[in-house]
C-alpha cells in the first residue's frame, strides 16, 4: 500500500494538485489513522471479526467522514470557538442518525446489518480528529479529500485485519452481498477426524489489537521515516 | 468578518440557531420517515413468524403469505386465558390486533405479568396445526428476541428463529445462524420447570435442551431463559386449551 515513498513534505501553494493528491494518500500510509496516529483502535476491535462488517463499517465511516469534513468546512468561519468541539459532535451524530433513519426507512436489511455500528460511528475518534485538525482550518475541496483519504486509510486496516481474523478464526470469508463462505473441506476439521482447527482465539478482540500491533511493525519495517528517534 | 465570532451573544446565539435547526431537521426527518419503518418492522415480523415454521419470504411480498398461512391471532394473559383472537388481514392500526402486541417493549416495561397479554400465532403448513410464540429476552449487550414453532401437540419444537440487536458477532451474533436455530427441531418443551435450557457449548444435551455457542455463553443462556420463561406461560394456555379447535 506504501506506493507514495517518503519525499519530503513541501508544501507548495501553486501546486494545488498534487498537495491534494498527498492529502489522499498520505493517510493510507505516512499518517493512516489507526496504525501512525492511533485513533479509532476502538472500532477495529469491534467490528474485524468479519470481513462483511468491516466493509459495511468502511462505507459508512466514509459517508459520515466526507460530510462531517464538508459541512464543518463549509461553517469554519462562524463557528465559535469555544464550543467547536459541541459544534463538531452535532455534525456528526445528526449524520450518523439520518444515515440511520433512512436506511431503517428505504434499506432495512442493511440497516440491519449497521445497527450495531452506528453508535461506534459517532464514537470514532477519527472522525472528530479530522474535523478539529483539519476542516476548521481548510476549504471544502480539500476538506472532501482530507475525509476520503483518512477514510480509505482507515478501511484499509479494518480489511485487512478482518481478513486475518476470519480466514483463521472462522475458516470462512465473507463479503456483503454474498454472505459467509467457508472454504474450508469440512474432512479438514479436528472433529470430522481431520488435522485442522480454527483458532478461537482470533474471534475474541485481543487478537484483533495483536493483529493491529503486526501491521504496525511490518508498515516501520518498511517505512523508517516512522520510527521515533529515541 | 463584521462580527466578533467569539463574543458570549453570538456564541449562545448560534447554539440556539444550530440547536432548533438541526432539532428541526431531525424530527421532521423521523416524522416523515415512521410510517415506512413501521411497515418495515411489521414485515420483518411477518418474516420471522413464517420463519419459524419453515416458510421463505421476501420483503415486499410477505403479507399474502402470511396470511394463508397464519389462520388466527391469538392474545392470552399471563393466566393463559384466551382474551382476543382475530383472523383475516393483520390491521396494523387495531391496537386490539393480537400482531400488534409489542412484546419487546412489554418486556421492557415492569408492569407485571398479570397486566400484559401475549400473542400466539396459530398456522396451517400442509395440513398440520402450528403454533408460533414470540419470545424475548436479554443477551449479552442488549436485547435478543425469537419465535418458537410448536407442533399441533404442543410441546414439540417445530422449528425456531431468533435475531438479536447487538451480540458480538462471530460469538453471540450466531445465533442468527441456522446451525444454532437447527437442533431445536424436534426437542420438547417440558411440562414441569425447567420447561427449556440452551447448555455450555459442547455440553450433552437432553430432549429439552440444545447445545449453545462456544464463546457466546451469555447470549447462548438468554436464548434458554427467554424459552424457557415464555413457555411457562404459554404451557397454562396450552394445558387448557381444547387440542382439536377446528
Amino acid at each position: 500500500m506504501s506506493t507514495e515513498t517518503t519525499t519530503a513534505v513541501e508544501k507548495k501553494e501553486s501546486l494545488f494538485s498534487k498537495k491534494n493528491r498527498k492529502l489522499l494518500t498520505d493517510p493510507l500510509d505516512d499518517s493512516n489513522p489507526i496504525t501512525v496516529q492511533v485513533l479509532g483502535i476502538c472500532s477495529a476491535l469491534a467490528i474485524t471479526v468479519q470481513v462483511q462488517q468491516a466493509v459495511i463499517m468502511s462505507l459508512a465511516v466514509l459517508f459520515v467522514m466526507i460530510g462531517g469534513n464538508v459541512i464543518v468546512s463549509l461553517m469554519r468561519n462562524i463557528i465559535p470557538d469555544r464550543i467547536r468541539i459541541i459544534v463538531q459532535l452535532v455534525v456528526i451524530a445528526s449524520l450518523v442518525i439520518i444515515v440511520d433513519e433512512v436506511l431503517k426507512a428505504y434499506s432495512p436489511d442493511i440497516s440491519e446489518k449497521l445497527s450495531v455500528f452506528v453508535g461506534l460511528i459517532i464514537t470514532n475518534c477519527i472522525i472528530m480528529g479530522r474535523l478539529e485538525a483539519f476542516a476548521l482550518g481548510n476549504k471544502p475541496g480539500p476538506s472532501m479529500l482530507d475525509a476520503v483519504g483518512n477514510a480509505m486509510g482507515y478501511a484499509w486496516i479494518l480489511l485487512a485485519v478482518a481478513l486475518v481474523r476470519e480466514v483463521f478464526g472462522s475458516g470462512a470469508i465473507s463479503f456483503p452481498g454474498f454472505g459467509q463462505v467457508k472454504f474450508l473441506p469440512e474432512g479438514w476439521f479436528y472433529a470430522n477426524g481431520g488435522f485442522y482447527e480454527n483458532n478461537n482465539l482470533m474471534i475474541l478482540p485481543p487478537m484483533a489489537l495483536i493483529t493491529v500491533g503486526v501491521i504496525i511493525w511490518i508498515q516501520r519495517a518498511r517505512n523508517r521515516s516512522l520510527i521515533e528517534e529515541n | 468578518m463584521a462580527f466578533n465570532k467569539n463574543s458570549n451573544g453570538y456564541t449562545f446565539l448560534f447554539a440556539i440557531v444550530m440547536v432548533v435547526l438541526v432539532g428541526a431537521i431531525l424530527a421532521s426527518l423521523s416524522l416523515s420517515l415512521k410510517p415506512m419503518q413501521k411497515a418495515n418492522q411489521a414485515e420483518k415480523k411477518m418474516m420471522n413468524i413464517l420463519g419459524a415454521i419453515g416458510v421463505p419470504s421476501e420483503r415486499g411480498a410477505v403479507k399474502p403469505v402470511f396470511a394463508e398461512y397464519v389462520t388466527d391471532r391469538i392474545s392470552i394473559d399471563s393466566e393463559g386465558r384466551q382474551v382476543n383472537t382475530m383472523g383475516g388481514e393483520v390491521d396494523p392500526t387495531n391496537a386490539e390486533d393480537p400482531f400488534n402486541i409489542d412484546v419487546k417493549k412489554d418486556f421492557r416495561s415492569k408492569a407485571p405479568a398479570s397486566e400484559l397479554s401475549f400473542p400466539l400465532f396459530a398456522c396451517q403448513k400442509d395440513g398440520q396445526d402450528l403454533y408460533v410464540v414470540p419470545v424475548v429476552g436479554k443477551g449479552l449487550w442488549g436485547p435478543i428476541w425469537g419465535y418458537v414453532a410448536l407442533e399441533s401437540d404442543m410441546e414439540t419444537i417445530y422449528g425456531a428463529v431468533f435475531d438479536h440487536k447487538t451480540e458480538t458477532p462471530g460469538l453471540g451474533a450466531e445465533i442468527k445462524e441456522g446451525f444454532f436455530q437447527a437442533p431445536f427441531k424436534g426437542k420438547k418443551i417440558s411440562k414441569v420447570a425447567p420447561h427449556f435450557a440452551v447448555v455450555k457449548g459442547g455440553a450433552p444435551t437432553t430432549e429439552y435442551s440444545v447445545d449453545g455457542i462456544t464463546g457466546g455463553t451469555i447470549t447462548s443462556k438468554g436464548v434458554g431463559e427467554m424459552v424457557d420463561r415464555t413457555m411457562g406461560i404459554y404451557l397454562k394456555y396450552f394445558q387448557s386449551a381444547p387440542k382439536a379447535q377446528k
